[in-house]
């Protein structure tokens, strides 16, 4: 019997207990650097969560195929196809969000966290619960990455999503940090990020 | 100046950018895995750095006339397959060569060519070339250059790190926290050169 409704391990495991990021610190550079409005980091996550939900899926699917000596090379063939498929679809679409990711789409094929989640889990795993997974492990790095974009874009710009927020957008309550819309602040924001969510979990586990 | 030394000179301009001013680790975030987790030794460290130099290099120079061959082809849009499959392919190569003639090189730096086929930097470099519209030689200059750039961070992050042993960090931020801490102040000390090239 195949359930196909997600199990609830996979969804905690996903979006906590495993999270991408804070737990294994992994897949941060092709997301990083657009971190900076809130808007590009929602089509990225978007894009890879997707892609890393359609490739586990099809790596889970081909795993009785997949010779294991060349799997690496399968996993990342599979990978970019889904990939050029999000770029393609982006370029048509939405040309001025192609144009301001640039090369960041094209990274997401060397993302750690969809190789990862790939080869720790799909390779091993039925389609579904891969693809639930893979959806989530996804869900759970764009939550902590909309979460440093939100801090980013609100001390940095006084804006959310491009809307002005009634208090930091007055320059005379709120100085703008323009250093947190600049490279620098992504790792501080990163750092703040990773400090908060490992400070919580030791709480959880004496409960 | 004749066009040719003017190609040199725009080429090593575009290396001192791609060192300085437009480091690929810590302004556009590529190369962020190794450098948080092979960072803890400085011997290590430039081992993989002096391997990143090499490769980036090399499949900078090697993707440029693979991207031309497609620009004739009208396929463009498999360029990524394309770069990723170049990559793997001259990073076994390398690796075979290096293991066959010189296996006192392949113990200091062979271990490290595998990680380098899944480093973003990597691919990252290819991907800014085709944007950025370099040309042939220009192209050579920023692969060194973004290697050299990588290198530089992680071993200075290296560096600092074993210091950073016998310091205390507060409970989260041990390993991960503090290297992104260490690597923001690095990225801020490295917006001082931004007024270099203008």
């Amino acid at each position: 019997m195949t359930q196909l409704a997600p199990d609830k391990e996979i969804v905690i495991n996903g979006l906590w207990k495993d999270n991408p990021i804070f737990r294994q610190v992994l897949g941060i550079c092709s997301t990083l650097a657009v971190t900076n409005v809130v808007l590009n980091t929602a089509v990225m996550c978007t894009s890879l969560t997707l892609v890393t939900a359609a490739s586990c899926l099809t790596v889970s699917l081909l795993r009785h195929w997949t010779p294991r000596n060349i799997r690496m090379m399968v996993q990342t063939l599979i990978i970019a196809f889904y990939v050029i498929i999000v770029d393609l679809i982006l370029k048509a679409y939405w040309p001025e969000m192609s144009n301001q990711l640039g090369p960041y789409v094209g990274l997401i094929i060397t993302n750690c966290i969809i190789m990862g989640r790939c080869e720790a889990f799909a390779g091993s795993n039925p389609p579904v619960s891969s693809f639930w997974d893979g959806l989530f492990s996804g869900l759970g790095y764009s939550l902590i990455l909309l979460g440093i974009s939100v801090m980013r874009e609100l001390l940095g710009m006084g804006t959310v999503l491009g809307f002005a927020m009634p208090y930091f957008s007055n320059p005379d309550y709120w100085d703008k940090w323009i250093i947190m819309v600049m490279p620098p602040g992504a790792f501080f924001a990163l750092a703040c990020m990773i400090w908060l969510c490992r400070s919580i979990k030791p709480k959880e586990v004496k409960k | 100046m004749n066009s040719f030394g003017y190609e040199i000179w725009l080429a090593m301009v575009t290396c001192f950018a791609a060192v300085f001013t437009q480091n690929i680790l810590l302004t556009t975030f590529l190369g962020m895995c190794p450098f948080t987790s092979v960072s803890r030794e400085v011997k290590t460290a430039a081992g993989l750095g002096g391997a990143v130099v090499f490769v980036m290099t090399c499949t900078t120079a090697i993707n440029y006339w693979a991207y031309k061959l497609l620009i004739y082809l009208d396929l463009e849009f498999f360029r990524f397959i394309l770069f990723i499959i170049i990559i793997a392919a001259f990073v076994q190569f390398v690796e075979m060569v290096i293991d066959r003639y010189s296996p006192k090189l392949y113990q200091s730096l062979g271990i490290f060519l595998p990680l380098i086929t899944v480093n973003c930097a990597i691919l990252g470099a290819s991907l800014f070339m085709v944007i950025r519209e370099y040309h042939f030689i220009q192209t050579i200059g920023y692969g060194f250059g973004a290697g050299l750039g990588w290198m530089l961070a992680i071993l200075a992050m290296a560096g600092i790190r074993t210091r950073l042993n016998e310091s205390r960090v507060p409970e989260g931020l041990r390993g991960p926290g503090i290297t992104l801490i260490i690597a923001g102040l690095m990225a801020l000390a490295f917006i001082g050169f931004t007024g270099v090239l203008s």
